[in-house]
């Protein structure tokens, strides 16, 4: 018995990458075992922890409950895509590492990707909606106190960015 | 140059984690082979027949192996990890199922294929014939023992421990007050977001084998690796990566998998590799907490205790490689900061046909904290006193410092606190939680048709347990200080707090320091993360193994300097002499001086060839008492535990109608000796208590009586999301400990003790009857309800000036 394979195209973090994969490969084992990007993590494989979270299309989802196929011609944002362009760490992850937003990290890229979505619909959240923002990932080491902190300092940072590049003009 | 220690540094690990460029177990060996397993769907039961035809023509499918596959010592029962003396029947698993299984996930084949898709059709195509055996399932089950688990354990009975001090049953008896209760706690787990892996290549030219487990010990994985797979230790390389968390369960060692991935690799001459997924953790890895107790209490008057007697059970699950020790820690740490009068405490360690134990976070603690807390407050409930008061009247003074207990602790020695102030903790924390307060506050609440109620609980933690750890230190010749110690990290920023110290001892800055832990190749001898001990153990053997090295290089310095060593201190990896620093040499320059070289392999070598040192030719280069390199190694072996200590209260608010229960103020006063780096045991405690909130109020294990794991999955099983947790307060206080160096005391643990106990006793005080088991959902605390309106449990209602005495309405069931 062999596997019938397809070819999967997508855009990921800017890049096009192409495999030949099997019907059922999950996305987030065609980003982590074919793309080679093992920055997207996998906690559950059941869609309740949030770790493999990336963005499609700019819309946060998880990979794991997606097959490879079904997002074939997608752009695909991973945690490797979420610093900036001069590959200093973005605004979420400077945030993260500023508020001791992560312990072990393992669910971080999984945040990271949901928070970098949510702030482009939210920029200027209130701790509650920060809250509120992450509640659909587990983390399992920080009791999210400082995460919710890196929500808002992320928002912060992206404003004087924001701000920076306005009064640059 | 500022002193590092103590400040709250940004870590360090931080950026390569953040850029997705973490190595976790399943981010190595992309060509790998994997492996997957074959795992028992009955709780209890033989295995008559194993059939493997179907799954041979599997595309990708390299090999199956069973039980009767296994050679040599692989075919062995696993080790017992801790060979307690109260351990009367010890039984632990076999790598494959071995003729019978006795928990549902229980290994019985292992296939390795080309991914682990195929890994897992292999698996759906194997048959396996069970002949179905009962279950027992719970304490009540295995206590009564009318079946048996192993045929050969009578009565279940893994372990049984009495520890006595004074005679506890007397003086209850004479006491004026006495109070029994049944306090129960279930089944939850460590439950990390990365599950356990391991991955394993073998060297057949070289004779040599690396391993990759994400594990808390990987120095003594080695060791197991080494005796099990016959291959001489110093051909065994274990390397913990990245570890996505751990929390207790990846103390465990070795596991089924972590013997076997290596094994197969081995034989095939092939990289195998196993990644656990989230079911197989939840059903074949290791829980915790499940046990019940009884405690009978005499006490005066005044609250004071006279006599204390706790018998208590502990579901140890199928085998016991680890698990006994948890009651060991309960027996002891449940006395928390009170003396307790005479104390008797027996427990008895069970097995039954559920997944193995092992410490998870707290270890024992947090359900002796429960049963210690939910006493203290029974007792000012029956004496109408307040319940900050009793703890006070009970707890050890600071004058009473070192108090020993005359106990043994979980290390085998005398269970002595060294240091710590709790009278002024409670202090603190009834200033922080507003206690006094609490009163106007409710009469508020309640006019508002609100119930709210306020609760504390106080816990002593024993941390930093022996026998030893150490580390070594090496500046390298362009300056980079190289600091290794053998035990593993899962998150605590050992590479910022670790730096920290060495850079002080050293007189670096912390940017110079590198920081690794858990690769045998570079430190060998070590134990392992648990029982908060990393920074009180690693601390202080970095610490002493600096100095070392700062002496050496001090002394070299001098030499090269010509001038006398005590004149001279090390300032930004500067050696140079105190008030003229323009005599000075880098300690970079010291590393290259202090191996003296006869070939210039380069510029810098130079000037440590024979040629170029104007040194004494009568005496040898090397000294006789010298070696070469500017490096040390040193031990941090403390003759006993260091007793960190804490107090938490919570406010909570529980719907008079749905009985939903929510967290309104949490707030925490711990005191863990000195601080490395406050930001990251400020973190520690956030997740302790999001943990201990889980705990108690979510978080367990749900097993039917077939032994079935009804819940195993995050679907199912609950764990606290962020719109679960409460936003922590926190005080700290620093008592140092007179125990080591650098009078720190462990934190890891803290955060998740009194979780149960101080949520219990706020529901109760909000509702106004007994808590007595944990966790509790909203529909238990409904039934609750229910039977106390029913007259069924009786009222509780405390007289703390928080309680107001007899002022506010208490309230009552919803209807
Ligand atoms: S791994 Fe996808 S949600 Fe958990
Ligand atoms: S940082 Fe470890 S799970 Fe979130």
């Amino acid at each position: 018995m062999s596997e019938e394979l397809h070819d999967v195209s997508v855009v990921v973090n800017g890049l096009p990458r192409t495999a030949r994969v099997p019907a059922r490969r999950l996305l987030s084992d065609f980003l982590r075992h074919d793309v080679g990007l093992t920055g997207t993590h996998v906690g559950c494989e059941h869609g309740v922890c949030g770790a493999c979270t990336v963005l499609v299309d700019s819309r946060p989802v998880r990979s794991c409950l997606l097959f490879a196929v079904g997002v074939d011609g997608a752009a695909i944002t991973t945690i490797e895509g979420c610093t900036l362009p001069d590959g200093e760490l973005g605004a979420v992850q400077q945030a993260f590492m500023e508020c001791h937003g992560l312990q072990c990290g393992f669910c971080t890229p999984g945040f990271v990707t949901t928070i970098t979505a949510f702030l482009d619909e939210q920029p200027d959240p209130s701790a509650e909606e920060a809250r509120e923002a992450i509640a659909g990932n587990l983390c399992r080491c920080t009791g999210y106190q400082n995460i919710v902190a890196a929500v808002l300092r992320a928002a912060q940072i992206q404003r004087e960015i924001t701000g920076q590049a306005v009064a640059e003009r | 140059m500022t002193r590092m220690f103590g400040e709250p540094m940004i870590r360090r690990e931080d950026p390569r984690l953040l850029r997705g460029e973490g190595r976790y177990l399943d981010d190595l060996g992309s060509n790998a082979l994997a492996a997957a397993f074959v795992r028992s769907p009955h709780a209890h039961a033989r295995v008559l027949d194993i059939d493997v035809s179907d799954a041979l023509d599997v595309d990708g499918l390299v090999a199956i192996y069973a039980y009767d596959d296994l050679l040599g010592r692989v075919a062995e029962a696993l080790p017992l990890l801790i060979p307690h003396p109260s351990i009367t029947h010890p039984k632990t698993p076999y790598c494959l199922a071995n003729g019978e299984v006795n928990h549902v996930g229980e290994a019985i084949v292992m296939v390795v294929a080309t991914d682990r898709y195929v890994a897992e059709d292999v698996c759906d195509r194997i048959r396996v014939d069970y002949e179905p055996l009962p279950a027992v399932v719970g304490v009540a089950a295995a206590r009564a023992a009318a079946q048996l688990v192993h045929d050969d354990v009578p009565g279940n009975l893994a372990a049984h421990l009495v520890q006595e001090v004074g005679d506890a049953p007397a003086a209850i008896a004479a006491a004026p007050h006495v109070l029994e209760l049944d306090l129960d706690v279930e089944r939850s787990a460590s439950m990390p977001m990365e599950g356990r892996g391991v991955y394993a290549r073998w060297d057949s030219d070289d004779r040599s084998l690396r391993v990759y487990t994400s594990t808390q010990t990987s120095t003594s994985v080695r060791m197991a690796l080494a005796a099990k797979l016959d291959v001489p230790v110093d051909r065994v390389e274990v390397i913990a990566p990245d570890v996505g968390g751990g929390f207790g369960v990846k103390i465990v060692h070795p596991w089924p998998e972590e013997v076997l991935v290596p094994w197969a690799a081995m034989a095939l001459g092939r990289e195998v590799k196993w990644t656990e997924d989230r079911r197989e953790h939840f059903v074949s890895s290791a829980h915790e907490r499940g046990q019940l107790h009884h405690v009978r209490v005499g006490f005066d008057d005044d609250g004071c205790l006279l006599g204390l007697d706790v018998t208590f059970w502990h579901d140890n699950g199928a085998y016991l490689p680890y698990g006994a020790v948890v009651p060991i820690i309960t027996s002891t740490q449940l006395l928390g900061p009170y003396k307790p009068g005479a104390y008797r405490v027996e427990y008895s360690s069970l097995y039954t046909n559920t997944v193995i134990v092992t410490p998870y976070r707290g270890a024992g603690r947090p359900q002796g904290c429960f049963v210690m807390e939910r006493t203290i407050d029974a007792i000012a409930d029956r004496l109408s006193l307040d319940r900050a008061v009793v703890r006070e009247r009970n707890f050890i003074q600071p004058s009473d410092m070192p108090y020993d207990h005359q106990l043994q602790f979980q290390d085998g020695r005398p269970l002595i606190y060294d240091s710590g102030d709790y009278p002024a903790m409670l202090e603190k924390l009834r200033k922080l939680v507003d206690w006094d307060d609490f009163a106007a506050y409710r009469e508020a609440a309640v006019a508002e048709g609100r119930r709210v109620g306020i609760g504390l609980a106080c816990y002593v933690e024993g941390t930093g347990v022996g026998p030893y750890e150490g580390a070594h230190v090496r500046v390298e010749t362009n300056g980079t200080v190289v600091v290794s110690t053998g035990l593993t990290t899962q998150g605590q920023g050992h590479q910022t707090a670790f730096a920290q110290i060495a850079a002080d001892e050293l007189g670096v800055p912390v940017a110079d320091v590198v920081v690794t832990t858990g690769d045998t190749r570079r430190f060998a001898y070590a134990v392992g993360t648990f029982a908060s001990r990393a920074a009180v153990m690693s601390g202080n053997a970095i610490a002493l193994a600096a100095r070392g090295v700062r002496d050496k290089a001090l002394r070299i310095a001098a030499e090269a300097l010509e001038v006398d060593e005590r004149d001279l201190e090390i300032v930004e990896g500067v050696v140079q002499v105190k008030g003229s620093p323009d005599a000075r040499i880098p300690l970079a320059t010291v590393a290259v001086l202090s191996n003296p070289l006869r070939y210039a392999f380069d510029e810098q070598a130079k000037q440590a060839t024979q040629f170029a040192r104007s040194a004494d030719i009568d005496r040898p280069p090397v000294a006789e008492d010298d070696e070469p390199g500017l490096e040390f190694t040193d031990y941090y072996s403390p003759s006993r535990s260091t007793f960190a200590n804490g107090m938490h209260a919570a406010i909570v608010e529980t719907d008079p109608d749905t009985a939903e229960i929510t967290v309104l103020r949490y707030c925490v006063v711990h005191d863990c000796g000195t601080l490395v780096n406050p930001m990251i045991v400020e973190g520690q405690i956030h997740g302790g208590v999001a943990q201990g909130v889980g705990g108690a109020l979510l978080e367990r294990m749900v097993y039917d009586e077939n032994g079935q794991l009804l819940n195993a999955s995050f679907m199912d099983f609950l764990m606290p999301y962020a719109t679960e947790v409460p936003v922590v307060e926190t005080d700290h206080m620093e008592t140092p400990s007179p125990l080591n160096p650098l009078g720190i005391k462990g934190a890891g643990e803290a955060g998740v003790i009194p979780g149960m106990a101080v949520l219990a006793a706020a529901i109760e005080d909000a509702e106004g009857f007994r808590i007595t088991r944990m966790p509790i959902s909203p529909s238990e605390l409904f039934g609750l309800r229910e039977r106390f309106a029913a007259g069924e449990i009786p009222a509780v209602g405390g007289a703390d000036e928080s309680s107001a005495v007899g002022q506010v309405p208490r309230p009552r069931s919803a209807r």
